[in-house]
């Protein structure tokens, strides 16, 4: 239980400290960095509470794929370099008190909500204990995530579908002045206008692309 | 303190969604930082949903986080390929300066 309680507050801390880094950091790739920073941290708290297929796909769609992509989107369009300007103009601080009463707000309420499950706890009926069975936690979760939730494991397959496309589609350009190889041109090619038989006369050449 | 509990998860997750919250309005650097700001916020949710899961003993929540982590990374590409054509047609992704819609 101490093990437990040690390896939580751990994790836990190294999260919210890098979760603050993200919004607070001044180079946009230090906030990159520190966002892998928090995914792998919490990856590890759902490991730790018995989560293991979650944790391992956070860490391979979370690190291995969003964080990448971010880095590489931060590195292409050269924003590193812009300094972090918070608090200067009126246009900047104007907002900084809202943020911070409405994420006050926010934090209060959720906090409430738990406080709330704290003083009537006969509502959930809650072991405490993790769930100790046989099978791991991933065949579990595949055996539920196979038979009941079919149908929303397939509409999350054409999100990511539409995903794909709308991202290829928005980025997708044509640039101007760049030969392609036009597959259609090719086919469609006749032999009328591809082969041209000349009478060369003798002593003389042919001239060809004049 | 040392007895740790669903309590401690819920509290955690709901610390850092507030600090995704206070990322967004306090950004005034580039969209992206905001991106990941609804990154932090959508781990907030999956951190919530594992803990109940875990010390409920019921799997929904588990499954619901994998969902969630797929909406998360098809958004997070749409708003990538997003932030990539604006900047491609008007040469900057500063906050205070993209006011295109007027809004």
């Amino acid at each position: 239980m101490i093990a437990h309680a040690i390896f939580f507050y751990t994790f836990s801390i190294i999260a919210v400290v890098s979760a603050i880094m993200v919004t607070a950091s001044k180079n946009t790739v230090h906030s990159v960095f520190f966002l892998i920073l928090d995914f792998i941290s919490i990856s590890c708290l759902f490991i730790m509470i018995g989560a293991e297929f979650l944790g391992m796909i956070m860490l391979i769609v979370y690190v291995g794929a969003v964080a990448v992509l971010f880095l590489f989107v931060v590195m292409m369009l050269n924003v590193a370099q812009q300094k972090n300007q918070w608090f200067v103009g009126q246009q900047s601080s104007r907002h900084i008190p809202v943020g911070l009463i409405i994420s006050t707000l926010i934090f209060f309420e959720i906090i409430i909500v738990i406080g709330g499950w704290k003083y009537k706890p006969e509502i959930f009926d809650i072991n405490n204990s993790i769930t100790q069975t046989s099978i791991s936690n991933t065949h579990s979760l595949g055996q539920i995530l196979y038979t009941d939730y079919i149908h929303v494991f397939q509409i999350s397959g054409m999100i990511l579908l539409v995903a794909m496309i709308g991202a290829i589609v928005l980025t997708f350009r044509q640039r101007s002045g760049v030969k392609r190889q036009s597959y259609i041109k090719q086919i469609s090619r006749e032999r009328a206008e591809g082969v041209e038989v000349l009478e060369v006369q003798s002593n003389k050449g042919v001239k060809i692309d004049d | 303190m040392i007895d740790i509990g669903l309590g401690h998860y819920l509290t955690l997750g709901a610390v850092i969604f507030s600090i995704g919250v206070i990322g967004i309005f306090l950004n005034r650097k580039n969209i992206i930082v905001i991106l990941m700001s609804i990154e932090l916020i959508l781990l907030a949710v999956n951190i919530n949903l594992v803990a109940f899961s875990i010390y409920l003993g019921d799997l929904a929540g588990q499954v619901f986080t994998l969902f969630i982590l797929t909406v998360a990374a098809a958004e997070a590409a749409i708003g990538l390929a997003i932030i990539v054509v604006y900047f491609r047609n008007s040469g900057t992704i500063r906050v205070e300066e993209i006011d295109k819609l007027k809004g």
